[in-house]
Order: structure tokens, then C-alpha cells, then sequence
């Protein structure tokens, strides 16, 4: 039996935060993308829309900052602000890209929910939101390989 | 990329979905489910299912190989995720049933202690 590193105890507290950041902004794209998929075929648009604007705008964008901010206060506790390693560029690529993204999408939710008040039927944004919400989870699911597996 | 790197991988996969569960049920807790309840609960229960179906498997398969699967903080993980594990499948099954949500904070509530009870230990790990 191999006795797998334990890390310092003052890095746990900012990896507790990044992590469950994380786990938290992943759960609410997933629970977005169904929403936003329901949107499409729903009776009542403007209430699915509504749900999938504030589940993204109340929920997903702190769950990021949350992750974010743990995983640079991982990173300075760690010493690895300045390494180049391939894993740590993966996630700041997927992180960074990923709240652009995370951004637009909520936008476009929101431009999505005020049409369907106006009587309008938004598919086209509704569509790209939701390819746009799981594309993240993609890229998230890339990242989550690359924080376990620390490839060089 | 070594076992234990992909035994890790595939272990967080779960926890993400385990947690994931949780935060869908928040969802339904919070008014999600006067608009999309039956969709949500699906997603909420499905990823119960997977989220505890890995994190166990091959949490216990990292234990085996790179620790003591008697060690204290496995043997309090093992503990809260049988209580998550419990009281997850009980809500999944409620709210399947029309449940009032309401009713069923009381467990919920203990799901989600539960559930980030375990993120801590994980990574504290306690007494290690």
C-alpha cells in the first residue's frame, strides 16, 4: 500500500472554496440547460426563461467568483502563481474563457425572458444559450481531468 | 498518467455529481418545481444515482490502494455518505410522488450537511 500525499492544512480552506465553487457552478449549467430546454417546448416560456435567468445570474456567476477566487488563493498558498504547468493552464484557459461565455449566455437569457414577456418567441437565443451552457460543461468537464489528473 | 490520477478523476466526476444533486434540489427547494419540477427532479435523482454510485466505487478503490480503507476520515466519509445516500433516494422518490416540498426540507437539509460534510472531510482528511 502507497500512502498518497496529505497538503498542509492552510491550503485546505481556499481548495474547500474552489472546489465546491465549482461543483456548484457545473450543478446550476446543468440544471440551466434543462430549463433552457424546456423553454423551447413549454406552455409557459417566460417562467422557464425567467428560472434559467436567475438560476445563471444568482447562482452561476457567484458559484464562479467562489471558484475563482479559491483557486488563485490555492494557487498563491501553493507557490504556483508563476509555474507553467499544463494543468494550471487549462483551467485559468477554461475559467477565463468561461465566464465570457458564462456572461453571454445570461445575457442572452435575459434578452430571451424580456421578448417572451413582449409575446416574442426567442428560439434562436434560447438555442445558443443552451448550446452555449453546455459547451461550458464540456469545458468544465476538461478542466475537472486536467485539476485530478495534473497532466505537465 | 498513473491509476490513481484516473481512480481520482473518475471519484470527483461523482462527487461533482453528487453535489450537483444536491444543488438541483436546492433548485426545486427555492421554486423550481411550481415551474419544472418533473425535469428537475429527474436530473436531481439521476445524478444522485451516479454521483453515489462513483464516489463510492472508486473511493473505495483509492482507500484499497493508497490508504487505509480503516483510517478514521474514510470510515466518517463512508458514514455521511450513507446518510446522503439515504435521505437523497428518500427525496428523489418524494418529489417523484408530488410531495410538497415544503415537507420535505427537514431532509434535504440533512442531505446537504451530509453531502458538504464529506467535501470537508475529503479534503481536510481528518487524522491522516
Amino acid at each position: 500500500m502507497s500512502i498518497a500525499a496529505v497538503r498542509p492544512d492552510s491550503w485546505n480552506l481556499p481548495l474547500v472554496l474552489h472546489v465546491l465553487g465549482a461543483m456548484v457552478l457545473v450543478a446550476l449549467l446543468a440544471t440551466a440547460a434543462v430549463v433552457l430546454s424546456l423553454a423551447l417546448r413549454s406552455d409557459d416560456r417566460s417562467a422557464a426563461l425567467r428560472l434559467a435567468f436567475r438560476t445563471l445570474l444568482i447562482g452561476a456567476i457567484p458559484a464562479y467568483l467562489v471558484m475563482r477566487v479559491g483557486a488563485q488563493w490555492t494557487l498563491s498558498k501553493e507557490n504556483l502563481e508563476d509555474a507553467d504547468f499544463t494543468w494550471i493552464d487549462i483551467g485559468f484557459m477554461v475559467s477565463d474563457v468561461g465566464l465570457l461565455v458564462l456572461i453571454v449566455m445570461t445575457v442572452l437569457t435575459g434578452m430571451a425572458s424580456r421578448r417572451v414577456r413582449r409575446g416574442d418567441t426567442p428560439s434562436g437565443l434560447v438555442r445558443w444559450a443552451n448550446a452555449l451552457t453546455l459547451l461550458l460543461i464540456v469545458g468544465y468537464g476538461v478542466a475537472l481531468w486536467a485539476m485530478s489528473t495534473k497532466p505537465v | 498518467m498513473s491509476r490513481y490520477d484516473w481512480l481520482l478523476f473518475l471519484h470527483l466526476i461523482g462527487a461533482f455529481a453528487a453535489m450537483g444533486s444536491v444543488v438541483v434540489f436546492s433548485v426545486l427547494m427555492l421554486g423550481g418545481d411550481r415551474i419544472a419540477g418533473a425535469q428537475l427532479t429527474f436530473l436531481g435523482r439521476r445524478l444522485w444515482d451516479v454521483g453515489g454510485l462513483l464516489t463510492l466505487v472508486f473511493g473505495i478503490w483509492l482507500a484499497l490502494d493508497d490508504y487505509s480503507i480503516v483510517d478514521g476520515w474514510i470510515l466518517i466519509a463512508l458514514v455521511l455518505w450513507a446518510i446522503a445516500g439515504a435521505t437523497g433516494v428518500r427525496i428523489g422518490m418524494a418529489l417523484d410522488s408530488g410531495t410538497a416540498t415544503e415537507r420535505l426540507r427537514p431532509l434535504y437539509a440533512v442531505m446537504t450537511i451530509a453531502v458538504v460534510a464529506l467535501l470537508v472531510v475529503m479534503i481536510y482528511k481528518p487524522g491522516a
